[in-house]
């Protein structure tokens, strides 16, 4: 769904976005009010800063992320007294250059987000259509067993689907993805039921409009403002789950150069390389800070009642 | 009358109801019934334009939305030229679906913010197969043209149109299928009075130019009165009073009718009239009084009222009345 709702945007944006006489549509609206709130922009700047890097690491990374030297052993930042431009941002404790490694992690941390917000997204919308466009027991026997998921503090959650799937980082997204489902389907069973009891929704209906019409073209599309922010939020939290996992030792493991799983690595050395441990950390919350950002940013942009 | 008598009946209602349990309590047990519609029993002739009135939740709406299936009745049944709707699946259905269609109250609801004008009005058209699509947008611009918009604005989003414009783009949605019966559910309602009249007078132009049938639910007596032919009054789930409208409008017989006749303003000044009006609230329709559900609000109410439930009498050519004033046989229960 998130791919087609910047599909459409996209696509609208092209057609219409740039003259003030075209038809405008509520996307092309949105998006006009979204330029103008600065905490969206600043939010999607860091995104793209972070997205830059992910993209670019190969390029921006002054050393393989993965090459240990024992000749460099823990080397202080570069402005800290024995530390060298070779490694600007330090080293930790088998001589691997920290920037390179945070470079790469930004890699892993947005694989995680898309992957466990795609997961969550695709199975979040199915059962929340289906329960909130066809209700009764169906309804019931979905909501309940979200309910069930949503007991459950969702770290917990997660951490026992990785248990029982073995820790790799490949299964922390998939336990991400999964405690995080029903977020997504309480939210589109809301805008569902919302959007049906609306009377262009019955006057679809009267025209003898199928299922899918309904759901597809009608419902649907008018549920993505509340996923849109869902959707952006979940970004944030996916990352940070993957680093708690990680930092438990059920996600990356070793010597993949995920932030968590760095974190965790620095921890012991916190008093006598205090770099190794602050950049990871400094990593995850820029990142979190810039989905979080943004998605407070789109919700007061396509919030309907801040609209006409 | 006779001549809408032997006119062809489009739609009949028999005996129609629309009950809604209300549930409550951690195990979701039945503790109440809404009958919406109980029991009501109504022809539509061809060409005709009905007016369903009534107070706010006496269930005129859902009746409304029970004849195109939009809502399936708890019993009884309907005949729409001949055939009986209710037994029809939603295949069986769908051809039907072009010759009935609906118009809704609120112009902001009823179009999806999200789709342009030519989208909204072409979907009827799109759903039944109809034409190429460069026939479909030749159709969708005329009919704008119909109903007084501006085919260039075919692109437009529901946002940028007025309450009045909207309320057209409704009417063009409904009339794209070229359906018979069209059932106009408050169409004006949420107009300012200056459009109200414009596109009342659209509604009976396009009456005229199609030959279509309205049903016409308003709680507005004024407006009912302009447009009618026919008029049945419903108090509470039940039709209490039907009949041609210039009858009605100028002998009511039962006396929730002449109360609502009388609680119209009339513009004239120096006309200096005791208004009775009417007293207390609509009962909750999850309990209606017994007996007559009028009973408790009637000035002429007997003592059998509080017990009995009148039934719907005819009483002179076409019309029909449910007041034990006008006949004395009475069921027993409700």
């Amino acid at each position: 769904m998130s791919s087609q709702a910047s599909r459409s945007l996209l696509e609208l944006s092209a057609l219409y976005g740039t003259s003030g006489e075209k038809p405008q549509s509520p996307s092309v609206e949105a998006l006009r009010r979204l330029r103008k709130n600065r905490t969206a922009v600043a939010g999607l700047f860091i995104i793209v800063l972070f997205l830059l890097m992910a993209l670019f690491a190969p390029y921006l990374a002054p050393h393989n992320p993965l090459e240990q030297s024992l000749y460099a052993k823990l080397k202080p930042p570069v402005w800290q007294p024995g530390g060298s431009w070779a490694h600007v941002l330090g080293t930790d404790d088998f001589g691997r250059d920290l920037l390179s490694r945070l470079i790469y992690g930004a890699r892993i941390s947005m694989v995680v987000g898309v992957v466990s917000v795609s997961i969550a997204l695709f199975f979040g919308t199915l059962a929340g259509s289906v329960a909130g466009f066809y209700g009764g027991l169906l309804d019931n026997a979905i909501m309940r067993f979200m309910d069930l998921l949503l007991a459950f503090p969702s770290i917990l959650l997660a951490i026992v689907i990785v248990a029982f799937l073995g820790p790799s980082l490949q299964n922390a997204m998939i336990a991400i993805g999964v405690v995080s489902i029903p977020r997504y389907a309480r939210l589109v069973r809301g805008s569902v039921l919302e959007e049906y009891a609306k009377d262009y929704v019955q006057a679809a209906r009267a025209l003898g409009a199928s299922d899918g019409r309904l759901i597809f073209l009608h419902i649907l599309p008018n549920c993505l403002a509340p996923l849109i922010v869902q959707t952006t939020l979940g970004f944030a939290s996916a990352i940070l789950e993957a680093a708690a996992l990680s930092f438990l030792g059920l996600g990356a493991q070793p010597p993949t150069p995920e932030w968590g799983a760095m974190l965790a690595n620095g921890r012991a050395l916190i008093l006598r390389a205090w770099w190794a441990v602050t950049f990871p950390g400094l990593m995850i919350l820029f990142s979190v800070l810039g989905f979080n950002l943004m998605g407070d940013g789109l919700r007061d942009a396509l919030d309907p009642r801040l609209r006409e | 009358m006779g001549s809408v008598e032997s006119r062809q009946k489009l739609v009949v209602l028999k005996n129609v109801k629309k009950h809604y349990p209300v549930t409550g309590g951690l195990l979701r047990r039945q503790v109440g019934l809404v009958k919406a519609v109980d029991g009501v029993s109504l022809d539509i002739h061809k060409g005709e334009t009905v007016g369903l009135v009534g107070e706010s939740g006496c269930g005129k709406s859902t009746l409304g939305r029970v004849i195109l299936q939009l809502e399936k009745p708890t019993a009884g049944s309907i005949l729409f030229s001949g055939m009986d709707i209710i037994a029809l699946n939603r295949a069986q259905l769908r051809p039907l679906r072009r010759r009935m269609q609906i118009i809704f109250q609120d112009p902001y609801a009823s179009l999806n913010p999200r789709q342009t004008v030519g989208r909204i009005i072409g979907e009827g058209l799109v759903i039944h197969k109809v034409g190429t699509p460069a026939e479909r947008q030749e159709r969708v611009r005329h009919l704008m043209e119909v109903v007084g918009l501006r085919p260039e604005q075919i692109n437009r989003y529901p946002h940028e149109f007025s309450g009045g414009q909207r309320q057209r783009i409704g009417i063009a949605r409904a009339l794209a299928l070229q359906p018979e019966l069209i059932v106009c559910d408050e169409p004006v309602s949420a107009l300012d009075v200056s459009i109200q009249a414009q596109v009342i007078n659209l509604l009976m132009d396009l009456q005229e130019q199609f030959g279509l049938t309205y049903l016409f639910v308003s709680h507005d007596l004024s407006v009912v009165r302009h447009i009618s032919d026919r008029v049945a009054v419903m108090y509470l789930g039940r039709l209490v009073e039907s009949a041609a409208k210039k009858t009605l409008y100028e002998d009511p017989l039962h006396p929730y009718t002449q109360a609502l006749l009388e609680a119209v303003p009339f513009p004239d000044p120096d006309r200096k009239k005791a208004r009775k009006g009417l007293t207390g609230d609509l009962p909750s329709p999850l309990r209606p009084p017994e007996g007559c559900h009028f009973h408790p609000r009637c000035p002429k109410a007997m003592d059998m009222c509080r017990h009995l439930v009148p039934s719907l009498e005819p009483y002179g050519e076409g019309r029909f009345v449910r007041c034990f004033l006008y006949h004395d046989k009475a069921e027993n229960g409700s």
